[in-house]
């Protein structure tokens, strides 16, 4: 898919949020938000920290219940539905904080993203297929607690994949990994994308050049823009509002 | 599959068949070993391993705290009583006796998890509530408080609650020795029970729930369900070890629904591992056996005796004693998991209230 313009929304979009607004008391966290992702796109979330990212994903996954606005996947109106409720609709998430099952082994924490839509032997065959993906094998009957950050990760990645989510949405999925981590990362999330929808919020600009295609930036709780990698990361106002970042 | 899952798996299939088989020689040899006395001791035994394993299930996989165990203990020995005064037969008062704590339970839980009470709460409100069965039950004296020929009878309790027959037999009643055939014959089965549900998919997501519920609703379970499912699941448990209680004593009194009760049972999990099943069971035994020894004698209080014994154990062994002895036969044994090991004594943590990252 080339680059899509704001508000040039494709013919039937796989997610679409409309207007969204979410306030913390005085704070606009996201502040109406206008959102489009086709079927099958890979989508990068890049902005400063508290720009409002993981928030958005909090609303597009049930945590959250938007203040105001709508969210759309395919025909069905999602907003304010129940995160399990979102999930069986298909969508999954690796949260910024890695939320796993910590005292469950590897192979179990997988196991119970693959069992929610089939039967034990299907699902035992898919976290098989899951853990070779993830190259997780070799750890696989080891409790997920024990593990490092870069590893938990991915537990945490096969467990969203073993539920076949059609829309995968990945908050920093780079961070706290080693170089190579980073790249099987990154060659993994192509793999995804060819048969499933994604979003990923990522800091590491290596690491978007190395994925990207469209990107949207987010700033102070509202898009600042959206286009080409190429064009995103040559664009002033987005190196001034990393750089003023970095510096405050 | 690897090797190292299947050899887990057939270990874990080994201690199943261990325990049942141990439950099922104690079953059969007890009789020939010890007199009638003896097997009226171990019929409490039983009765109180059950309640343990209620309490184990839902506090230690399920992840709830259900710190009121004993509403459901009372209303199981109550309902059994009720009905087997009114009804002659004890058939079907056994079934109801499972079914009403169960059916209370199921309204209380979609009340609890249904509404979103935090989880100190539920702590807070199904202890309120077993008092409130205590207090209720205490101030039904007088014969107008009557369910059929049934008289509450207030704190007195209901006296000569007549025991179980033989299905569709009134008068062909259960002496001790049938009532203990019962009685265990209920734990290995309410045991087998347990560790089935625990490796079906059902029970995997439950404690996976325990562990994360985040996580858990995000992959499309909803944990209210499951809560719902497991607190009357429990409920349900602790109702037959109050029928097998009534029918132990042969009489009722609302000191089942005592604050103690309640107290008693998590000291009986705390002490033998929270996050087993095994656990439960050999504490209830053990602390039931203390409590029974200081019966007999008046040189110290037994609920003081009790409260020494929980903040020693909290204080020397924390995880509890099953986990504990196994740690340490993994450390003495060829090491072959060491991973594994750390693994299951890494679980009874996890399930405390306010582990790290486990919580929301
Ligand atoms: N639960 C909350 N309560 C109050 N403020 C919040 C909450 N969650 C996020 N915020 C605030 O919303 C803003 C956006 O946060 P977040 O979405 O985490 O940013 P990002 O993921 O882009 O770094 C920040 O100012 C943050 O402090
Ligand atoms: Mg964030």
């Amino acid at each position: 898919m080339t680059a899509t313009r704001p508000g040039a929304a494709p013919l039937r979009p796989l997610l679409q949020a409309t207007d969204v607004s979410m306030r913390f008391g005085g704070v606009k966290a996201v502040d109406s938000v206008n959102f489009t992702l086709g079927e099958v796109e890979l989508r990068c979330l890049i902005g400063p920290n508290g720009a409002g990212k993981s928030t958005f994903f909090k609303m597009l996954t049930g945590q959250l219940k938007p203040s105001s606005g709508q969210i759309r996947l395919r025909d069905a109106d999602i907003t304010g539905a129940h995160p399990h409720e979102i999930a069986r609709a298909g969508v999954g998430i690796k949260t910024q904080v890695p939320n796993v099952f910590n005292a469950l082994t590897v192979r179990e924490n997988v196991f119970i993203g693959a069992a929610r839509r089939t039967s034990v032997k299907r699902a035992d065959a898919i976290v098989d297929e899951m853990l070779v993906r993830l190259r997780l094998t070799s750890i696989a009957s080891l409790a997920v607690g024990q593990l490092a950050h870069g590893q938990r990760q991915w537990v945490e990645i096969a467990t969203v994949l073993a539920g076949e989510p059609e829309l995968v949405l990945l908050d920093e999925p780079a961070a706290g990994m080693t170089q190579d981590e980073v790249h099987r990362t990154a060659e993994l999330i192509g793999e995804i994308n060819k048969t499933h929808a994604l979003i990923v919020v990522e800091h590491d600009m290596p690491f978007i050049r190395l994925i990207a295609k469209t990107v949207t930036v987010f700033n102070q709780g509202r898009i600042l823009m959206e286009d080409d990698v190429g064009r995103v990361l040559a664009d002033q106002r987005v190196r001034d509002v990393y750089l003023g970042k970095q510096a405050a | 599959m690897t090797p190292v899952h299947l050899s887990a798996r057939r270990r874990s299939g080994l201690s199943f068949l261990a325990v049942v088989g141990a439950g099922l020689a104690i079953l059969f040899g007890a009789p020939h070993l010890v007199g009638t006395y003896g097997l009226v001791q171990l019929t409490l035994f039983a009765a109180v391993a059950i309640f343990a394993l209620s309490q184990g299930f839902v506090w230690g996989f399920a992840g709830i705290m259900s710190f009121g165990q004993a509403a459901f203990l009372g209303l199981g020995a109550y309902a059994y009583a009720v009905a087997a005064i009114d009804m002659g037969d004890s058939t079907v008062p056994v079934l109801i006796s499972v079914a009403v704590p169960m059916l209370f339970a199921a309204a209380l839980g979609y009340f609890m998890f249904y509404g979103r009470i935090s989880d100190a709460y539920i702590g807070v409100i199904t202890l309120t509530v077993s008092v409130i069965l205590f207090q209720l039950t205490n101030a039904t004296s007088g014969s107008q408080y009557h369910i059929g020929q049934a008289e509450l009878g207030g704190f007195n309790g209901m006296p000569s609650v007549p025991p179980i027959n033989v299905p569709g037999m009134p008068d062909d009643q259960l002496d001790q020795t049938g009532i203990w055939y019962v009685a265990m014959g209920s734990l290995v089965v309410v045991y087998a029970f347990l560790r089935a549900l625990l490796a079906s998919r059902f029970g995997r997501v439950v404690v996976a729930i325990r562990e994360n519920e985040t996580r858990a609703q995000l992959i499309g379970y909803d944990p209210r369900l499951y809560k719902l499912l497991s607190f009357t699941v429990s409920a349900g448990i602790a109702g037959l070890a109050g029928c097998i209680y009534v029918n132990w004593g042969g009489f009722i009194s609302p000191t089942v629904f005592a604050l103690s009760m309640s107290a008693q049972v998590i000291i009986f999990v705390l002490v033998g591992g929270l996050g087993t099943l095994l656990g439960p069971i050999l504490g209830a035994v053990l602390i039931q056996g203390l409590i029974n020894a200081a019966g007999g004698q008046s040189a110290v209080d037994p609920n003081l005796g009790l409260g020494i014994i929980l903040v020693a154990f909290v204080l020397l062994i924390p995880q509890g004693l099953l986990p504990t002895a196994r740690a340490l036969l993994a450390r003495a044994g060829s090491r072959k998991e060491p991973a594994r090991a750390a693994a299951e004594t890494a679980r009874p943590l996890a399930a405390q209230p306010l582990a790290p990252e486990t919580r929301r």
